[in-house]
């Protein structure tokens, strides 16, 4: 390299550069780092790589029965089909079959006996994806059917779990019930959720020189598909390197579910020498893969004259489909947030992990947090209904205290609570009570259509339940023209991660964020990282790469003060530029000055997050490191006669802390409600009596479309509020906590159905609310009310 | 041959199987990955891109979906794909999307560019019900949507002229050159395609390939081929005839050719029939309608297909052809059982003929589904009355999704037929439906709520006709309440 110095711009643009602040830093509404990209078609997804002209396409059968035994699976056929490279079954796997994320249970392929429709059996890697596809059809398969176990509460009942059960307990709930003034007992069905991302699950792999594997995966996962390759394979980790660039959305369904394509394509490499490319066709990937996990909820609560919970006994039982996968933390996550933003007395929660027949149910925005929020949200509107009060009046009673009940049923103290004030900015923002007033006036008049309105919190704890992934690395090099080139370990599905981390980078360092170049994760440079989930992808990578930028600034302040022979205090970076006592550099020419000078400019980081434990055996601890909150209001419109119903105005207060890109953390709330939304009304998942999923394509399966937006959407950010804890420039999480907001358009839509009967009678309206539950909910209370059934 | 511009290339297509999707000839045949495959059944837009046409001395810019739509579908049009969008420059409605942080993930990103892009071209001033209208096909997991039809605001109310405004003459120019007469086709891999431009072509090709599938929008057809993996042979595209495309209106009659897409039709079936024009705003999604036809809709005969009720209740008739002969044929003896019709071998549906609404005629259609957009109905049902000195004197009431072809409620219809519109006399009619429909359940709708919807529709009827226009009654329109 020659030794010329980098062109120095002169002193009078440093003087006004340095005197001006970062414009890209933390806190700014930068696009996302790709959306340039995004919009013109030239972000690249694994798909769209150019193939080599060799690389082979791989297909998986599928089971067509939910439990059975194979007796026959004979691929002899499919091995002849012109164009087939290779077939793999079980058998063929040279390393270890089971790849469950956190105990065994998931085979690759399915070994002598199937556990769901649509269990992968084997898979054709051919020369083209048809020509694979068409051979499998040609295997001979026959199965000895087993009796397949389809319903969660039949699971529950004969105790057919994946896991043991998990209690946490306060005092003497059942005591606390019977001693009550008042106490009502019910039953909840949450369904499920298909994830959805617009990118179906893809893996390429490219085997290497030395027996390894270049895996490009769409996964939020890099390390545990490293992990898996090589097991799968028998090979170390060393020799399996995952590249991860972008996914087209995760949402949690490609934490644990990413690994069977790569670990597929991966055999396949490994056996032909070849690159393999395995891509789920739509239909494909919703029979095969996990979904948000089915809850079937009972609870049996007291409470006083004003509706404030005494005891509660909530028995949460989730549907894990027929494998562990990651349903311990997902159920005790369930249970952690049974209170969501209330002090529940006295308390019994219970969590199950029901065994069923079906495809095993994963990670998914929220990870059981929805299902447990879900079910104390329906006892507050139980509640009210039988108390005659108004839903948020009861909400407001049972509110965790700042000071006194703020402590969980898990005995962690709730230290910074902000909800009270969070829940009336909104009530006056939404302008709750004058509506509330229009609506009953509305729903008066009009023959058949009737309104309602909710409002409801949020409480997120933010932490991963298993402790030891609370951990993160970085990696930055600056080069020596000043440009810099960041890695960290989590992975970018669209939440903005990339942009909201170089965002850190660049205020730390004070330089334009255009000099950061975001690379793909990739498990050669950051090692042994946690996935990117549970909304800690900024909290964990964000103060790693901190870390990396502190350690890397450090080194530059010292050369500095060595070179000008100055006290390091008296060494300011700001906006691309360094004084350095009385002199000013810009940053280029100080990163070259300390390359000559033999200054390692390359450095990483690393973060573990403080105070989190959670002890099993006495249920206790604090588990999270701090709470996300927000609240929301929505206002519905129900069709009486159908069932139909739109969402006519949603207000959202959401805490980010002191966000660190405020444009997206409100696409994260946006988008998070409107995906939580999708989950209590139109997504349905529906299975044959043979344990079929028939909700498998986007024709059957409805997320939310465009016209589901409210038609008024109002969302905001609580101001001048940082977090009290020491999180990275004292912001929050963001991924998952919003989707919960909308738990509130829920509750509306039977706050409308409720009207019927003049608010008496709570509505038996499970989630989803489909238009046909509502409509045979409101069917329902229309009987109770001719009948004058009692209160609930 | 077929011959069309991709972006600004002039392309000639030969030897490509004609099975193969647009979407699988841009991404794996010109490498033009762009355009994402989210679905491939025409659910998710993530394939969207713009289909321009000469119509008359214009041009006419249409989303659809690659993934369903076929090779000959292309023939003298030029397809833009999201890769010709950014020239030096992102394009103002790229722009507007990264400012209103429109993208997050971006996989479905390309596909609403295409949306955003075609709508500005059809559009002068932003207004909620046509943006939705444009974006009902395009999912999107991430963003919720806001800051879409943020940036749809900006794009609608800005408009400016882009790289394409600017080559409209030598767009025209290029595409003129493209027209031609001749019979048409592709063959590849032992499958062909044909694509005629006259009845009489036509007629010739169906004669000597009596077995030939018909192809026309290709919406429904196309998902035999991407979905259930068929291979079919030999094609026959009725497109290019302009003859199946026309539309007539005389003082009785309007006149639908059967290759006429929705969007095409939409506008006079609309006028004539306000509520059929609101049914075909729900009908699948924007790039649905622009490729699918009305004739394509019936000839598929599917028990959910959303206008065989809706002109079944309005009295259409179907004129069907079959090597120069003609019959005619009320719509509602058309179909026979689950998806089979009286449509011989080599014969096809020529034109739609749909009576003019009587102008004090009550003619309603209510679509009941899971979601407002793009969603298959649970049931549709279409009610026609028509009165005179305050007696029922003719009555049409048909239903989707109640039986396994579009149905007319007999039983119910003869309830009320002759008597007088009342309250008494409908809660007599509403028993009827019992009698005329036994509803199956399926992962749509349960039977009893078919059968509760379809009797609530009823009273929804009634209330329609009791009130003057100004009391809402639908929480699925497109406006906001």
């Amino acid at each position: 390299m020659s030794k010329s110095n980098p062109p120095t711009p002169p002193p009078e643009v440093l003087e006004l550069a340095f005197k001006q602040t970062l414009t890209s830093g933390v806190g700014k509404k930068l696009p996302h780092e790709s959306a340039e990209r995004h919009v013109s078609g030239e972000a690249r997804y694994i798909d769209d790589q150019l193939e080599y002209p060799n690389h082979l396409h791989l297909y998986a059968r599928l089971s067509e029965q939910a439990h059975a035994t194979i007796t026959k699976l004979d691929v002899n056929a499919c091995r002849q089909y012109p164009g087939v490279a290779c077939v793999i079954t079980a058998d063929d796997i040279p390393g270890q079959l089971d790849i469950g994320a956190v105990l065994p249970g998931d085979p690759l392929l399915a070994h002598s006996k199937v556990e769901y429709w649509g269990q992968p059996l084997f898979v054709v890697a051919a020369t083209s994806y048809d020509i694979a596809r068409e051979a499998a059809q040609l295997a001979t398969i026959e199965y000895a059917p087993l009796e397949a176990l389809l319903d969660v509460k039949e699971a529950l009942h004969k105790k057919h779990f994946v896991m043991q059960s998990h209690q946490h307990k306060r005092g003497d709930a059942n005591k606390a019930i019977a001693s009550a003034p008042h106490c009502i007992k019910g039953q909840l069905n949450i369904g499920g959720q298909e994830h959805f991302y617009l990118e179906t699950q893809v893996s390429s792999v490219i085997p290497t020189e030395d027996g390894g594997m270049l895996v490009y995966c769409s996964t939020q996962n890099p390390t545990e598909v490293q992990k898996l390759v090589a097991s799968v394979l028998g090979l170390s980790m060393h020799k399996i390197t995952i590249d991860m660039r972008r996914m087209g959305g995760g949402f949690g369904g490609k934490e644990t579910q990413a690994a069977g394509p790569a670990c597929l394509a991966a055999v396949v490499a490994q056996k032909t020498g070849m690159p393999a490319k395995m891509r789920l066709a739509r239909s494909d990937d919703m029979m095969m893969t996990g979904k948000r996990h089915p809850f079937f909820v009972e609870y049996d609560v007291g409470f006083d004259q004003k509706g404030v919970l005494q005891g509660v006994n909530i028995e949460l039982s989730g549907n894990c489909g027929f494998s562990p996968d990651l349903s311990g933390s997902i159920v005790d996550r369930a249970m952690f947030h049974a209170d969501n933003a209330y002090y529940l007395g006295d308390a019994l929660i219970t969590g199950h992990r029901c065994k069923t027949h079906i495809a095993s149910n994963t990670a998914y925005r929220g990870f059981g947090g929805p299902q447990g929020m879900l079910a104390i949200e329906n006892i507050m509107d139980e509640i009210a209904r039988f108390l005659g009060e108004d839903p948020l009046t009861v909400r407001e009673r049972n509110l965790y205290g700042q000071h006194d009940r703020n402590i969980t049923h898990y005995y962690q103290t709730i230290e910074d609570n902000p909800i009270k004030d969070i829940l009336e900015q909104v009530k006056q923002s939404a302008d709750y009570r004058q509506r509330r007033q229009q609506i009953s006036e509305f729903n008066n008049k009009h023959p058949f259509l009737r309104k309602g309105i909710a409002l409801t919190p949020v409480k997120f704890g933010i932490s991963f339940t298993a402790g030891f992934l609370n951990q993160a690395g970085a990696l930055i090099h600056i080069y020596t023209d000043g440009s810099i080139q960041l890695n960290h370990g989590g992975t970018e599905m669209g939440q903005g991660l990339n942009t909201k981390v170089a965002q850190i980078v660049a205020e730390e360092l004070q330089v334009s964020i255009e000099r950061i170049q975001i690379t793909a994760t990739d498990t050669s440079k950051v090692p042994n990282t946690s996935p990117t989930a549970a909304s800690s992808g900024a909290d964990l990578n964000g103060k790693a790469a901190q870390a990396a930028a502190r350690t890397l600034k450090q080194r530059l302040t010292n050369f500095a003060a060595e070179r000008y022979n100055v006290d390091t205090s008296a060494i300011i970076f700001k906006n691309n530029c360094v004084q350095v006592g009385e002199t000013l550099v810009s940053f280029d020419a100080l990163v070259q000055d300390a390359y000559f000078s033999q200054v390692s400019l390359s450095s990483t980081g690393f973060y573990k997050t403080p105070k989190i434990h959670y002890d099993r055996d006495s249920a206790s601890g604090h588990p999270f490191y701090y709470f996300a909150w927000g609240a929301a209001c929505s206002e519905v419109i129900v069709d009486t006669l159908t069932g139909e119903y739109k969402v006519l105005r949603t207000d959202i207060l959401h805490d980010v802390g002191a966000s660190l890109n405020p444009a997206i953390d409100i696409g994260q709330i946006e988008g998070g409600f409107i995906q939580g939304m999708g989950w209590l009304t139109t997504e349905e998942l529906c299975w044959n009596e043979h344990g079929r999923l028939m909700t498998n394509s986007p024709a059957s399966y409805k997320i939310p479309a465009i016209s589901d937006t409210p038609l008024i959407f109002n969302v905001d950010l609580v101001e001048n509020r940082k977090n009290p804890e020491d999180t990275v420039y004292h912001s929050k999480a963001v991924g998952e906590p919003p989707f919960m907001l909308s738990i509130s358009v829920w509750c509306a839509i039977k706050d409308a159905v409720s009207s019927l009967s003049d608010y008496r009678y709570h509505p038996d309206i499970d989630a989803p609310a489909t238009p046909e539950k509502v409509l045979l909910g409101i069917e329902k209370l229309k009987h109770q009310l001719a009948n004058r059934e009692p209160l609930s | 041959m077929i011959r069309f511009l991709l972006n600004q290339t002039p392309e000639i297509i030969e030897a490509i199987d004609p099975n193969t999707t647009v979407l699988n000839y841009l991404r794996q045949h010109k490498h033009l990955t762009g355009t994402k495959e989210g679905c491939a059944s025409g659910d998710c837009g993530a394939c969207t891109a713009v289909l321009v046409s000469l119509q008359d001395e214009t041009l006419s810019y249409e989303t659809i979906n690659t993934c369903l739509t076929l090779l000959p579908a292309l023939e003298g049009k030029q397809l833009i794909t999201i890769e010709a969008l950014k020239q030096a420059q992102l394009h103002p409605v790229q722009k507007a999307m990264v400012e209103h942080h429109g993208s997050q993930c971006g996989f479905c990103t390309p596909g609403i560019v295409m949306s955003l892009f075609a709508l500005q071209k059809n559009v002068t001033t932003y207004q909620r019900e046509a943006t939705l209208e444009a974006l009902s096909g395009n999912l999107c997991r991430c963003t919720g949507y806001q800051p879409i039809i943020n940036a749809a605001k900006q794009i609608c109310d800005t408009h400016s002229n882009d790289v394409f405004d600017q080559q409209t003459g030598n767009t025209i120019t290029q595409l003129k050159a493209l027209q031609n007469d001749h019979l048409s086709g592709i063959q590849a891999q032992g499958s062909e395609c044909f694509s005629p431009r006259t009845l009489d072509e036509l007629d010739k090709l169906l004669l000597q390939n009596p077995n030939a599938r018909i192809l026309a929008g290709g919406t429904d057809l196309a998902l035999e081929i991407t979905q259930m993996h068929h291979r079919l042979s030999p094609i026959v595209y009725l497109g290019r005839i302009e003859a199946l495309k026309r539309i007539n209106l005389s003082d009785s009659h309007i006149e639908i050719g059967a290759a006429c897409t929705l969007s095409h039709c939409h506008s006079i079936l609309s006028q004539e029939y306000p509520d059929l024009g609101k049914l075909l705003d729900r009908f699948a999604s924007l790039q649905i309608r622009n490729q699918g036809t009305l004739g394509g809709n019936i000839a598929n005969a599917s028990p959910i297909g959303d206008s065989p009720p809706a002109l079944i209740a309005a009295g259409a008739s179907v004129q069907l052809r079959r090597n120069g002969h003609i019959r005619c044929m009320p719509l509602d003896e058309f179909f026979i059982d689950y998806r089979k019709t009286h449509l011989l071998p080599g014969e096809y549906i020529e034109k739609i003929c749909i009576p003019r609404k009587h102008p004090q005629s009550l003619y309603r259609i209510y679509k009941i589904s899971k979601r407002l957009d793009d969603d298959i109905s649970a049931v549709c049902g279409a009610f026609h009355l028509q009165m005179h000195n305050g007696l029922i004197t003719n009555v049409r009431i048909a239903f989707g999704g109640m039986a396994a072809i579009p149905k007319r409620a007999i039983k119910c219809e003869k309830a009320l037929a002759g008597q007088p519109w009342q309250f008494s006399v409908l809660e007599k009619a509403i028993p009827a439906l019992n009698d005329d429909f036994s509803a199956l359940s399926d992962f749509r709708a349960s039977a009893h709520y078919r059968t509760l919807t379809t009797r609530n529709l009823l009273m929804k009827l009634w209330w329609e006709s009791q009130h003057d226009s100004n009391l809402i009654t639908r929480v699925s329109d497109h406006v906001e309440i």
